[in-house]
């Protein structure tokens, strides 16, 4: 009944959005020379195929799932791979397609393993610890290694990636069925602390600690962005389960205290205060804040219309293809592309909030929100730092900066959110999406 | 839970539209000043990955080039010729920007103006090889050569033209400077170049004299007066007083013959000997009586506003002097007090007599090449202004055939040919300082070739004896003679 429009209405946003990143990749090509066109068609059929097939196995698996899921994922993907493949057409390029081709069957394999997802909930206890073993690996000697100073990737000969990327999926999926069982308890006030009421220690306890310990791990790994991140995503899931404001200022002052802690201890903090604050300084221009004022450059000479795919210069960009592949984007796509790259994430951020909005259950309502939620907390902090809103904490930017480990946790991301849309009550949402956005009742 | 939901995405939402104020910002608002910071290399290594045009001589010799390097720029402007042309082709430098025909032709020397070629269309949208077009200039090696020779090392210039297209064959400026290492992609380098030719310096090897240099014309500018009585009312027959000393109005100042007595030995001299020997009291009365019609045939010449040529020049002047201090009025008549101008402007006096009273747009690019699909670009003769009748150009260039025959600029003489010609020799208004010597000519007189002025500054190596005719015309003479030989004219 519903099923059938559904998946018709995803097919034909899925092969404009096929036709858009093809597009984009096909004017890469030419603008990186005739040598790379014979690679190109291959790949580029490939990576339709595969994408059509995980459509198809929705049609079966999860024929009643939200229609805009996929083909944006896949929009993204593929102005990425565009983007990516022109930043480095020997190394990342290909190395990102097969990332995505791997990402693809991941995508199919949760759709097809993971039929219920209150399974998830049941194995709660382990999806945590796994969550913050798969944090702590980066610190073990041996295998895991430090890359431009921070410690999150783990290798095995020449093969690495990079947990925290899965181990946030895997948290928000704790606090997520954590959080459903508690949340009246979590609720009521029972104990006064400071002044304050609040719940008794043996329901938010374990919470705590989990969050405690997953904070001190990425602080001593020194990833302000992942810290950050986690941060926020659990005092937004705290705030959905409980709809305590309080706990929302107490984290924020939570929050101030850390990072005013981490300003006056680490000096790599400091610097990252002093570059957004004082970018164009010629005395830190050459060197400390080249980074930042790189990106900067890039954004603003690509202007509004940008210079073309091929004609910028995004390589002059440390870390373009990964931190600031939003600024190489920028360059060549100008203010037109990164607003519709822009709407495309709001797109995905609104339609995973819808799916909470419809879910089923508590559980589901948080695992939506939750994962919605860290999706586009991500990319705001990213975007925020590359364009100097906010001080710049690396992280990646969803489904478009190089990089496997980030690409497949966010395929299983979405595939989780589709997941629970489809087992989403068939009656009709209580408000239209656009009205979710701007407020609602 | 609906609620706190909806409120999560608000804050989203919110903080996604900052994201969007921000780009705003960056991208479009201020992007033009971020994108300006002298940080941003970006526009500097798209132009230095472009292979720029070539600047060749109009018997191509190539004076500017460009070769491929290893470098992040990746390609190095070069200029084989050294300062033989540094005044003409200028630089390319990164720290201090373009000059001269480098600056003129910017866009076309990176491929950018001009018309767009099936080529050009291919270069964008396959990118690949950008390459530049080619800028031909109108100057002749040989005799940009010869110019250079017969200067010497004298402070001055040598400018020549063909009076009938405008093109300038030779200019030459002693000092000038090799725009080679100011090219170069060593920063250190660059700096240590231009700080040896003391920039600030008025008298820096980086001023081209023969366009951003004003001089007192002195006597070569009794060739406009002349003109301008012709085309008032005197005839070359109409005689004047001629005095040892001319009185001057308002004030007890005496205008003195340069001889310092009367030209023809008292009585009356007519205007045809006048210009022949230079007489200064006749011109100071001309300048006294003829100022306003002189003021408009200096005008007609290219007074008073920057000469349209390719590259940048120093407008020359002739002011209007108030009623009130009319005495100078005598000095301008004679090219002094007020009156400066650069040589190339008493090289377009010579070329405006010579071009029958029409005065020829100066130019110093022939043509653009676009080196797959040929000359994109021809630049064809045009008049800037047209002082005197052409029955007035006939009447002057007489009398300056008289001054290289019997007057004063006979050490211009060429076997064969009849060479018109005015000296000068100008004072300075400089306490002690020797006074600048002048020639303007052209040849043939009958057919006229070639339009030279030549200056020399306080006299070069002949001091305080020197005179516009010992020094100037010589070199004036070997540049014609040059031209002759390589143009059979």
């Amino acid at each position: 009944m519903l099923a059938a429009p559904r998946r018709n209405t995803e097919l034909s946003l899925l092969i404009l959005a096929l036709i858009l990143g093809a597009g984009a990749l096909a004017l890469v090509v030419l603008a990186l020379g005739p040598d790379e066109i014979t690679l190109a068609t291959p790949i580029m059929t490939v990576l339709v195929v595969l994408y059509i097939a995980a459509h198809i196995i929705m049609r079966r698996v999860a024929p009643k799932a939200d229609p805009t899921i996929l083909p944006t994922a896949a929009l993204l993907n593929g102005i990425g791979l565009a983007v990516v493949y022109r930043l480095g057409p020997e190394a990342f390029g290909p190395a990102q397609v097969t990332w995505t081709l791997v990402g693809l069957v991941l995508f199919t394999g949760t759709l097809l393993l993971l039929r219920d997802y209150h399974a998830l909930s049941s194995y709660k206890y382990l999806i945590g610890f796994a969550g913050v073993f798969m944090l702590m690996l980066p610190a073990f000697p041996g295998i895991g290694r430090e890359v431009n100073g921070a410690r999150l990737w783990v290798g095995f000969g020449d093969f690495q990636f990079q947990p925290g990327e899965f181990a946030k999926v895997l948290l928000v999926t704790f606090f997520a069925a954590y959080l459903a069982e508690r949340k009246e308890l979590l609720s009521i006030a029972s104990r006064r602390f400071a002044g304050f009421r609040i719940p008794d220690p043996k329901h938010f306890g374990p919470l705590v600690v989990m969050w405690g310990l997953s904070l001190a791990v990425m602080i001593l790994e020194k990833d302000l962005g992942s810290s950050l991140l986690f941060f926020s995503i659990f005092l937004v899931m705290l705030y959905i389960a409980t709809a305590r404001i309080v706990y929302t200022l107490l984290g924020t002052l939570l929050f101030a205290l850390g990072a005013w802690f981490s300003y006056a201890t680490f000096s790599h903090v400091r610097l990252r205060v002093q570059v957004w604050l004082d970018v164009f300084n010629p005395r830190l221009i050459d060197d400390e804040s080249y980074q930042m004022a790189q990106s900067l450059f890039a954004l603003a000479t690509g202007g509004l219309f940008g210079t073309g795919f091929g004609k910028g210069r995004p390589d002059l960009i440390p870390a373009a293809e990964t931190d600031f592949v939003f600024s190489a984007l920028g360059e060549e796509l100008g203010l037109f592309g990164t607003a519709a790259i822009l709407l495309c994430f709001l797109l995905l951020i609104g339609r995973g909030l819808r799916i909470a909005l419809t879910a089923r259950d508590d559980f589901g309502r948080l695992l939506a929100a939750g994962l919605t939620a860290i999706f586009g907390i991500q990319t705001v902090i990213i975007l925020a730092g590359v364009t100097r809103l906010l001080p710049l904490t690396g992280i990646t930017l969803p489904f478009m900066s190089y990089g496997g480990s980030s690409l497949l946790a966010n395929f299983v991301l979405v595939a989780i959110l589709i997941r629970v849309s489809h087992q989403a009550t068939d009656a009709p949402p209580p408000a239209a999406t656009a009205e979710i956005l701007i407020g609602g009742r | 839970m609906e609620r706190q939901i909806r409120r999560v995405g608000v804050g989203l939402l919110a903080a996604f539209l900052a994201v969007f104020f921000q780009l705003n910002y960056v991208q479009w608002l201020s992007a033009q000043d971020i994108a300006s910071n002298r940080s941003n290399v970006r526009k500097l290594l798209r132009e230095y990955s472009i292979k720029r045009g070539e600047i060749v001589t109009s018997d191509n010799v190539t004076l500017a080039t460009s070769r491929r390097t290893k470098g992040r720029l990746k390609y190095e402007r070069l200029y084989p010729e050294g300062d033989l042309y540094g005044h003409i082709t200028g630089y390319y430098s990164i720290i201090y920007g373009t000059a001269r025909v480098e600056a003129a032709f910017n866009e076309e020397l990176l491929g950018e103006g001009g018309v767009l070629t099936v080529q050009d269309f291919r270069d964008r949208f396959l990118g690949g090889g950008e390459e530049g077009n080619d800028v031909r200039l109108t100057i002749h090696s040989e005799l940009q050569g010869v110019a250079r020779q017969a200067l010497g090392n004298q402070r001055g210039s040598v400018v020549a033209l063909d009076p009938r297209s405008g093109e300038i064959r030779a200019m030459w400026n002693f000092p000038s400077y090799d725009p080679g290492p100011l090219a170069s992609h060593d920063s250190k380098e660059q700096r240590r170049y231009r700080r040896s030719l003391a920039p600030n310096d008025p008298r820096s090897p980086l001023i081209s004299l023969a366009t951003s240099r004003s001089y007192p014309p002195g006597s070569t500018f009794k060739v406009v007066v002349t003109a301008a009585a012709l085309e008032s009312a005197f005839t070359p027959r109409s005689t004047f007083p001629d005095p040892q000393a001319l009185d001057l109005p308002q004030t007890d100042a005496v205008l003195r013959n340069f001889s310092r007595t009367a030209c023809t030995g008292g009585g009356r001299i007519d205007l045809f000997t006048a210009l022949e020997i230079s007489c200064d009291t006749t011109y100071g009365m001309l300048g006294l009586r003829r100022h306003a019609k002189i003021r408009e045939v200096a005008e007609g010449f290219g007074f008073n506003q920057p000469i349209p040529v390719d590259i940048g020049t120093e407008a020359s002047v002739f002011p209007e002097i108030p009623d009130d201090t009319a005495n100078l009025r005598a000095f301008a008549g004679i090219g002094q007090g007020d009156v400066s101008t650069t040589p190339l402007q008493m090289a377009l006096v010579a070329a405006g007599v010579a071009n029958g009273g029409k005065v020829p747009r100066p130019r110093l690019v022939k043509e653009i090449v676009d080196p797959n699909a040929g000359i994109e670009e021809r630049f064809t003769p045009e008049t800037i202004g047209e002082p005197m009748s052409p029955r007035t150009a006939r009447q002057v260039t007489d009398m300056m055939v008289a001054v290289v025959q019997s007057g004063t600029g006979t050490a211009a003489q060429m076997d064969g040919v009849k060479v018109a010609g005015k000296t000068g020799t100008a004072q300075t208004g400089i306490e002690g300082a020797n006074p600048h010597t002048w020639f303007i000519a052209f040849a043939p007189a009958t057919d006229p070739q070639l339009a030279v002025a030549v200056i020399v500054e306080n006299g070069g190596s002949f001091g305080s004896e020197a005179t516009g005719g010992a020094v100037a015309a010589p070199i004036a003479k070997a540049v014609l003679e040059a031209d002759r030989r390589i143009r059979g004219w």
